[in-house]
Order: C-alpha cells, then structure tokens, then sequence
C-alpha cells in the first residue's frame, strides 16, 4: 500500500492509439490460474467406474484460461484497447483514482479484521463512516451518525425481523 | 385451460393480507434499491436476498417477485431522469426518455414506461405459464446429452453475442468456470482449488459471488472514476398520460412485448438486442418525425421489450433449470436456498410453488403499477443523494448481506477478493454475465457430462447420441460461422441510429 501512485494504469482512452500494459498482468493472472488449475487437479485421484473423473474438467478449463490469456497477450501488442463499462456515476474522461480504491480495500479489511471483536453494529457503522470518508465525504460526525444508526438498526432487523443474532462483540448484552 | 386453473390455484395461495404485505415490501424495496444509480436488476435482487431468509417459501417468492419487478423499474426510473443508462437494457430507454425528461414530459416517460412493463410483464408470465410446463414435459425425457449441448448452446451464445470482443467474452467466462471448479468434486468427494481453507470447500455462495461482481465491484469501479460534479438529475411531477400519449403507447408496448419474450425464453438471453430492435422499429414506424426529440414510442417500446424478456426468461430457468441471464442466475440460486433444485422436475415436484411464483409475478407486476405512480416524485428524489454517502451504503449492505448468511468474517473477505475481481473486469471491459454464467453452468455442466459418460463407458460418441443435441451442435457451428456476419450488421445498425439521433440534436 505503499507506492500507491505506481499503480496508475495508463489512460485508456480509445482514441489513442498505445499499448494498454495493464492487460499484459491480466493475461498474466489468467495464465497462472490456467496452470494452477492443471497442476492441481493433477493431484486428484481418479476414482473407478467414472471415465471422465475430476481431472478432465480442471484440466479443460486451466488449458482454456492458458490459451485465452496467450490470445490475450497477442491481442494486446497488436494494440486491442479494453472498452471500461460506462456507468451512471463513472466519469471514464479523468483518469483513474486508485488511492480511493485502496482507501476503500483498507476500509473492508478492517471490517473483516474487527467485525467478530467489536461486533456488527459497530463494524458495520466504522464500515459506512470510512468508506463515505474514503469517497471523498467531510462531514465525519453525520457520516459516523448515520452508519450507527444503519448498523444498529439492521442489527435489531435482523435479530427481531428474521431471528438471526448478528455478533453483538463488546456490545453483547447492551442491545 | 388445465395451466390457467392451475395459476388460480397460486393466486389464491398467494392472495393473503400477509402476502400482500410482503410484496408491497418487496416493490417499495427493489424499486428504493433499483433507482439508486449504479445499481441494476439484478444486483437489487443479490442485494435484498438476505431480506427473504427464513420467510416461508410462499412468503418469500411474493417478496421476491416485488423485488424484482421493483428494481426492474427502479433502473428504467434512473436512465429516464439521468441520461446515463447503467446497464446495456436500458441505453435504448434512455435515448428517448431523457429527451422526454428535460422537455418537460418526463412525467408521461415515466408513466409509459410502468404501464408498458405492466402490461408486458403481464403477458410475459401468462406466456411463461402457458409454456413452461409444456417444455417441462419435453424436457423431463432429455438425456445428460441433451442438457450438456444446451448448456454448451447458452455460454457460447451469451459469450460471443455480449460485449464488443469475444476474446473478452472467453476471458470472463473461463474465470467463471475456474471459480465454479472451487470446492469438493461432487463424484470422488475430493477437493479442487481450495489452498487448504475449509471455508473454500462446500462451494462458494453464488449470492457472495454475485453480490461482490455486481454491487462491490460496481462500488469500486465508481470509486476510482467519481464523476465530481454529479449528474444532472431533470424533475418530475406524478406520472400521467394524456388521451394522445395512450393512443400512441399501446402499439408500441405490445410489438415491444412481442420482441422481448422470444429473446428471454432463448438461451441467447437477455434484453439487449430485443430494445434495441423494439427502438429500430418504432422509429420506422413513426410518422411524427419527433424521433430523437423525445418520443413516447421510443420509451414505450423498449421498456416493454425489457419486461418482456425477463419474463421470458423464466421459461428456460423453470422448465430446465438453465438460468440465462445475471438476474435469473441469483434467482435460481434463491430457489436453491429453499432446497429446491431447478429442472424438468420442477414443474412436477414443487408444482404448487412454481404457480404460486408465477401468480405471485403477476400480484407484484400489479402492486408496481398501484404504488409506484404516485411514489414516483419521492423515489426521483433518491436520486439526488449524496455520492460518497451511496457508495458507502451500497458496501455496508453488501458485507451485511454477505455477513449475515454464515456470521463468518471469511465471507467479507470473499465479497471483497470477488469486489476486486469485478473491478478488474469493469477496467479491462470484460463482460459479467459470461462469468456468472460460468459459475452456475460449469458445475452443471461436469455433472451432466460425467453422467452421459459413465453410462456409454466412457464413449464420448454418447454425446451426440440423441438427436436434440446433434441439432443444438449444428446450431453453434452455424451461429460461430455467421457471427462475423451479425456483429457487421449490427453494427451498421447501430451507427445509423446514433449518427441520426446527433444530427436531430444539432438541428
């Protein structure tokens, strides 16, 4: 999490006409899963009375993951510029943010860190109150307001409406 | 006439106080989740799915059906009031509707586009009532071959006809198989792809994986690329249509229905191509000339096109078990959930829940039309919340929903891993429904081959042994070789549409 800045991906913008590096490390991702799928249905043993066995399977799709990841690759310094999804709230013109991504990563991380211990409502309430902060929002104490308000009611929706106990954590016996 | 006094039969199961409670619930819910931008159908239905858990089956169809046909409308609601469409069903919605909007007629967009939903998704289910268990019963005597063609049919098709490239379409769906390989091997009891974590091992929650594509891989698709100064959102009053606005929607609500339920019933699924060709045609057939200025047929159409072909497909996923679209994907395994496994079977063993799902489309498609029009202004409104604070609350209900099933924090930290994965796929524009599709017909898939092979021995002859699946394999052959030949069209088609409406903008 350090270098965040190093991440920045080229723009990919259309209209130029340049290499998209990034999709040389998604060729890549895709050929190492590839292999290790082959490599670890290989391990299996084949049971009898059953002609295709777990391997066949693993094994057609590692070799699929492998060839579509070289095609890939060919594609890419043949210069295939990737089409990023438009959206209703996407602004594709300005290039990419990724240190609000891992703001928000960071966010989600400490929520599975930390949920069990201080439990739902509190978790859930740091989760809303981070992520509005990591998206840009200023106004933290509306923002911590609002996420415990969220957290501690869909704790008790949950345990009242549906009779599933959310984890109460260090709240236990408050709620 | 047997199927029609058999969907009475759900309708009165269906039709309780309490019933009627939860599906008003379910459409104030899917429609509040589906307006939100940046949400879609189908990540509504992934997001709500907690709320269904532990409500009796009959109760929780009811809900779900409101869910459904609520975040259906939702999405319409949002293209028609921001002109930015979230989903590839909805850009033909918006071309006309916004127009409409920001000359002031978005109240009668609005309305054209709930009546028209309500009527084709009326039609829609009747048909799918009419026909499912008539394919049922063809279905219950398909051998594994046949299924395994189907199912070979439904991921070629909606690979190579999605999306501007193929090689994407290949890339996202063997990730897709690779994360449907995940957990024990049905047959020999043994592991795949698990490193050793005991969560891995009885499969992975399709809802974590579609909940984390769709609503964190969305969120954080967002994040990286926040629009700063957010998009124009026009106002609107109660939705109405004047004497005019009725004579010139009803054709175009009925030929949109027309387009969209063959295009949902096939495995080519989805409701892209059927708007598209819904718009095409209503702008021929217009004599107005107000096309690209804000024409009512251009929203009526489509958006009935739309409703059409979700009902549609219903057909396939009812009757044999194929799920064919994102949305029926979460359906489907919705129904798992009740233990309820998907297939010919279907229509025979759990008859009376499939009827009272299908009557219970039909009170949700009602409900829709009663409560949304006049709620219309109030969910507008939603559309003017803050962005960071909607994005936060999208990943709150996201981790609550992925948290809440196992009380396990794993579960958040799957959410986020598969998050990551879509926002990879909305960087590199790989589409998403291949890799859902990959993750519920992989697993399929092994299962019907394996048996196709253990009875023939081990011949792979067997597989073209029964003459349905020799027709499904001829089928793709044809459909690989003319695809060259549709991708040129439509493009074509395509361009005249866009080039025509920029210069009606500029006149």
């Amino acid at each position: 999490m350090s270098a965040p800045e190093a991440h920045k991906a080229p723009e990919t913008r259309p209209a130029e006409r340049r290499v998209d590096l990034g999709q040389y490390g998604l060729a890549a991702f895709m050929i190492v899963i590839g292999i290790y799928t082959v490599f670890d249905a290989a391990r299996l043993e084949v049971g009898f009375a059953d002609p295709v066995g777990p391997r066949a399977f693993p094994y057609l799709i590692g070799t699929g993951l492998v060839l579509v990841g070289a095609l890939l690759v060919v594609a890419t310094a043949r210069g295939a510029q990737p089409e990023p999804e438009e959206g209703e709230d996407v602004d594709l013109s300005s290039s990419a943010d990724w240190l609000t991504v891992l703001k928000l990563v960071a966010v989600l991380l400490f929520t599975v860190a930390t949920v069990n211990l201080l439990g739902w409502a509190i978790s859930g309430g740091l989760l809303f109150a981070g992520a509005a902060w990591s998206l840009g929002s200023r106004t933290l104490v509306r923002d911590v307001i609002v996420g415990l308000v969220l957290a501690i009611g869909s704790w008790y929706a949950f345990y009242v409406g549906l009779g599933i106990p959310l984890t109460p954590g260090v709240l236990d016996g408050i709620l | 006439m047997e199927n029609f006094e058999l969907l009475m039969g759900g309708l009165e199961s269906a039709l309780t106080p309490m019933n009627l409670l939860y599906a008003a619930i379910g459409v104030l819910l899917g429609t509040f989740v589906g307006v939100l931008p940046g949400i879609g159908p189908a990540m509504a239905i992934a997001l709500l799915l907690p709320v269904t858990y532990r409500l009796e089956p009959t109760s929780a169809f009811i809900m779900f059906a409101g869910l459904y046909y609520g975040g259906m409308y939702g999405g319409s609601t949002t293209s028609i009031l921001l002109n930015t469409p979230g989903e590839s069903a909805s850009v033909m919605t918006a071309l006309e509707g916004n127009k409409m909007a920001r000359a002031g007629r978005g109240a009668q967009a609005l309305a054209t586009a709930a009546v028209g939903s309500f009527i084709a998704g009326t039609i829609g289910t009747l048909l799918v009532a009419f026909f499912s268990p008539a394919l049922a019963d063809v279905a219950v005597d398909l051998g594994a071959p046949s299924y395994f063609a189907l199912m070979v049919l439904a991921l070629v098709m909606t690979t190579t006809v999605l999306g501007t490239s193929a090689l994407r379409g290949f890339a996202a769906l063997f990730l897709g198989l690779t994360i449907g390989l995940v957990g024990l091997d049905l047959n020999t009891g043994q592991p795949r792809l698990t490193f050793g974590v005991t969560q891995l091992v009885d499969r992975l929650d399709i809802v974590v994986v579609a909940v984390g594509i769709f609503a964190l891989g969305e969120a954080l698709w967002v994040a990286a690329h926040l629009r700063r100064r957010p998009a124009h959102v026009t106002p609107v009053g109660r939705p109405w249509m004047g004497r005019d606005d009725w004579g010139r929607s009803w054709k175009p609500w009925l030929r949109g229905t027309a387009f969209g339920f063959p295009f949902g019933a096939l495995p080519a699924g989805g409701a892209e191509l059927p708007t598209f060709l819904s718009y095409l045609t209503e702008r021929k057939l217009s004599k107005r000339g107000d096309f690209g200025r804000g024409a009512i047929e251009g929203v009526a159409g489509p958006e009935a096109a739309n409703n059409a072909s979700a009902a549609g497909m219903f057909v396939p996923m009812l009757a044999l078990g194929l799920p064919v679209t994102a949305t029926a994907s979460v359906m489907l395994s919705a129904l798992q959930g009740y233990g309820i496994t998907p297939g010919p079977q279907l229509m025979t063993d759990h008859a009376d829940l499939v009827w009272t799902l299908l009557a219970s489309l039909l009170i949700g498609n009602t409900l829709l039309l009663v409560l949304n029009l006049p709620l219309a202004p109030l969910w507008a409104r939603l559309l003017r919340i803050p962005r960071p604070q909607l994005y936060a609350g999208i990943l709150f209900f996201a981790c609550l929903g992925a948290y809440a099933t196992n009380l396990d924090p794993f579960d958040i930290a799957l959410l986020l891993a598969f998050g990551l994965l879509g926002l990879m796929m909305r960087r590199f524009g790989l589409p998403v429904l291949p890799l859902i599709l990959g993750v519920i017909l992989g697993p399929l898939m092994e299962s019907k081959l394996r048996e196709a092979l253990t009875i023939s021995g081990g011949d792979y002859v067997v597989l073209l042994s029964e003459p349905l699946a020799v027709v499904i394999y001829v089928l793709i052959a044809l459909f690989i070789l003319g695809r060259p030949f549709i991708v040129r069209v439509r493009a074509r088609a395509e361009r005249s549409a866009t080039v025509e409406d920029e210069k009606e903008l500029v006149d």
